[in-house]
């Protein structure tokens, strides 16, 4: 952020001068648009389905134990993945189907030189987009996480018990901030490009990345760093453990293993478990919320700091873009 | 006068390219300026500068005593732009489109009606206010953007290119509009390649080539330094003679006095030699059929200048 700093110390007024008049712009644009409907008719479907299927299970099985909020979002069905399962696709699709367009679609419609030339700077543009998407995607799952408790509450007849509660909220809060990284993504590709369709084309390209080839590639790599001469239990254990660290430069891992740890309260550990991490622990009883939650702090973090970095860099790029058509 | 543009110096590269080269303009409150010169003469990138959109590469900018790189908010919320190209979200409103602008502003609530409505009459776009821009014609966009622009109420209007893409009859009233503007007492820096379009309206014009503005002035100034005359007479006679050549050459004032197709003769002159010049072909035994005089042509002068600059280049 140094550039961004030098930029505004030297520079008179907020960069926040019409931020909020940008976010209520945008999200009254988001909310209203064909491509909103087509992404919320799709993740109602999914979310319908897959809960439906989850609490028959639940009534068959006479499942009646104290998580079973949880389970709604957990269990699956052949072929029928869990909610969970279609999370990680849903989330950064839509993420960046909010983004994607946001800073070509106005060079394209001519509009970025009249927008510019009211007293607002570049910051409060892009600032203002991305927190326009943010909410919305917010707004979003909240409204579904909303209906599926009154499904729950319909279809289980039970109220949810405040763990289960304060758990799915976190869950929300972190499936938030993983599509904020998609969102920051597509927003710094509709800088660099000038056709929103490459930019879009370029954020999945990303994403499909992480999520097929990051942990072929991961494993690969700490197979070159981390060779396995002798056959120890340390170089093997070490080669494992550098296969996890890179996985984890992945958003996806990072969320999924959030989702891990919030929605299955008897995880008390991620990644490699060592049988003397387990003495004393009574295998089987949940963890309380908040050390579930110490668990996940270092993956909400990252989560948040990669989006920082993202949308620094689309900063620095916004900037010293020519602004002209 | 006060002047309300000034810059000095001014100097904008692109790599190894200077898109404006050392730019002295000053524009002075309540002037109608014309900045013209060919495509890719460097008018959109000065203009740029002037809003602080584009950092120069040297020399400094005042606009209305501030610094556009420094105090780009300030000078933003006093200058109205309407870019070369002016874009709208075609699915939104006239009303809509401007109601976003005037929030950019900070305008609100009852204020920012009366604004609205006040820029929308101004234009002529009341009636059309709640139809969606994806309809506009070109013209009417045009216009809309001058609405949005008097939303500010600004004391300076940057127009780049305004009369481009406007068909002569738009092209006609879109000028008008300017010029009630200018009557409201707002100083206009307007852009043009298309110089006899604009010319009438301008109370001077700097001209333009490859980042250089070397030639200020009123049209007629400049007409009498590139020229070496002002005004051209154009006289129909009965006859053409060599006598009544010679006796209007020497008629004071007059420069040098060429046939036109027909019985026609130009009089090229520093003054206005109207009079002179009927007695002068009366006194010499022909008769006058018709005299008018012709405005000076920016175009002629345009490229009459240039091509002297580029012969003593070489
Ligand atoms: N971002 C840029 N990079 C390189 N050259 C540019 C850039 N923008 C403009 N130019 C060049 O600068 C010159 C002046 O452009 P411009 O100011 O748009 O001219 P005008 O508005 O008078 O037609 C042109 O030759 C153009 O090609
Ligand atoms: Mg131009």
């Amino acid at each position: 952020m140094a550039l961004a700093e030098r930029v505004q110390s030297r520079r008179e007024g907020s960069p926040w001068t019409g931020l909020w008049a940008v976010v209520a712009k945008e999200m009254a644009d988001h909310l209203t648009s064909a491509r909103m409907r087509i992404l919320e008719f799709l993740i109602l479907l999914t979310a319908g389905g897959t809960v439906y299927v989850a609490m028959q299970q639940i009534r068959s099985a006479g499942i009646s134990e104290q998580f079973v909020y949880l389970r709604l979002f957990t269990l699956a069905q052949d072929p029928l993945p869990a909610l969970v399962g279609f999370l990680v696709f849903l989330v950064p699709l839509i993420a960046i189907a909010l983004g994607f367009d946001a800073v070509n679609g106005e060079f394209n419609r001519k509009t970025l030189s009249r927008i510019l030339s009211q007293p607002i700077y570049r910051d409060a543009l892009l600032m203002g987009k991305f927190l326009a998407g943010l909410f919305t995607l917010a707004l979003v799952f909240t409204a579904i996480w909303l209906l599926i408790f009154g499904m729950g509450m319909i279809g289980l007849g039970v109220a949810p018990g405040s763990e289960d509660v304060g758990r799915l909220l976190w869950f929300l809060l972190a499936t938030v901030f993983y599509g904020g990284i998609w969102l920051a993504l597509a927003q710094m590709f509709s800088v660099v490009f000038r056709q929103p369709a490459t930019a879009a084309l370029a954020s999945i390209a990303v994403w499909l990345f992480f999520t097929v080839f990051w942990e072929i590639l991961a494993g690969l790599l700490a197979q070159a760093l981390h060779p396995i001469q002798f056959g120890l239990a340390q170089e093997i254990l070490g080669q494992a453990q550098l296969q996890m660290t890179l996985e984890r430069f992945s958003p996806n891992t990072l969320y999924a293993e959030s989702m891990v740890a919030l929605l299955n309260p008897t995880v008390r550990s991620l990644g490699l478990v060592l049988p003397s991490q387990l003495q004393g622990a009574i295998l089987g009883t949940p963890l309380p919320l908040s050390q579930s939650l110490l668990l996940i702090w270092p993956h909400l973090t990252g989560l948040i700091a990669v989006t920082i970095l993202i949308f620094a860099l689309s900063y620095v790029l916004f900037q010293r873009q020519e602004i002209r058509a | 006068m006060r002047d309300v543009i000034v810059t000095r110096d001014l100097t904008k590269r692109y790599g190894n390219f200077t898109a404006v080269d050392n730019l002295n303009l000053t524009v002075r409150q309540g002037e109608v300026f014309g900045l013209l010169g060919p495509n890719g003469a460097g008018k959109t990138t000065t203009i740029l500068m002037i809003l602080g959109l584009t950092e120069p590469t040297s020399g400094q900018i005042e606009v209305l005593g501030y610094d556009p790189t420094r105090q780009p908010l300030t000078v933003k919320s006093r200058v109205g732009y309407l870019p070369d190209q002016v874009g709208f979200y075609d699915e939104l409103t006239a009303l809509e489109n401007l109601h976003y602008i005037a929030r950019l502003n900070g305008l609100n609530g009852k204020n920012a009606d009366t604004r609205l409505q006040a820029a929308l009459e101004k234009v002529g776009l009341q009636a059309v206010a709640h139809k969606r821009v994806g309809t506009f014609s070109r013209g009417m966009r045009q216009r809309l953007g001058v609405a949005e622009v008097l939303l500010k109420q600004p004391e300076i209007i940057i127009m780049d290119e305004p009369t481009q893409g406007l068909d002569p009859e738009g092209a006609r009233e879109f000028l008008q509009l300017v010029q009630s503007l200018k009557e409201e007492g707002i100083t206009i820096l307007l852009s043009s390649h298309l110089l006899h379009q604009v010319q009438a309206i301008c109370d001077r014009v700097g001209l333009f080539n490859r980042g250089r503005m070397e030639l200020v002035g009123t049209v007629d100034e400049l007409a009498r330094k590139v020229l070496g005359r002002a005004y051209r007479v154009i006289v129909e006679v009965d006859e053409i003679t060599p006598e009544l050549t010679e006796t209007l050459k020497a008629v004071p004032g007059a420069v040098d006095v060429h046939p036109l197709e027909g019985n026609r003769l130009a009089v090229e002159a520093a003054g206005e030699i109207r009079h002179e010049v009927a007695q002068a072909i009366v006194q010499s035994g022909r008769r006058l059929l018709g005299l008018y005089m012709e405005a000076q042509n920016l175009d002629e002068i345009y490229a009459h200048y240039f091509k002297e600059v580029e012969h003593g280049a070489r």
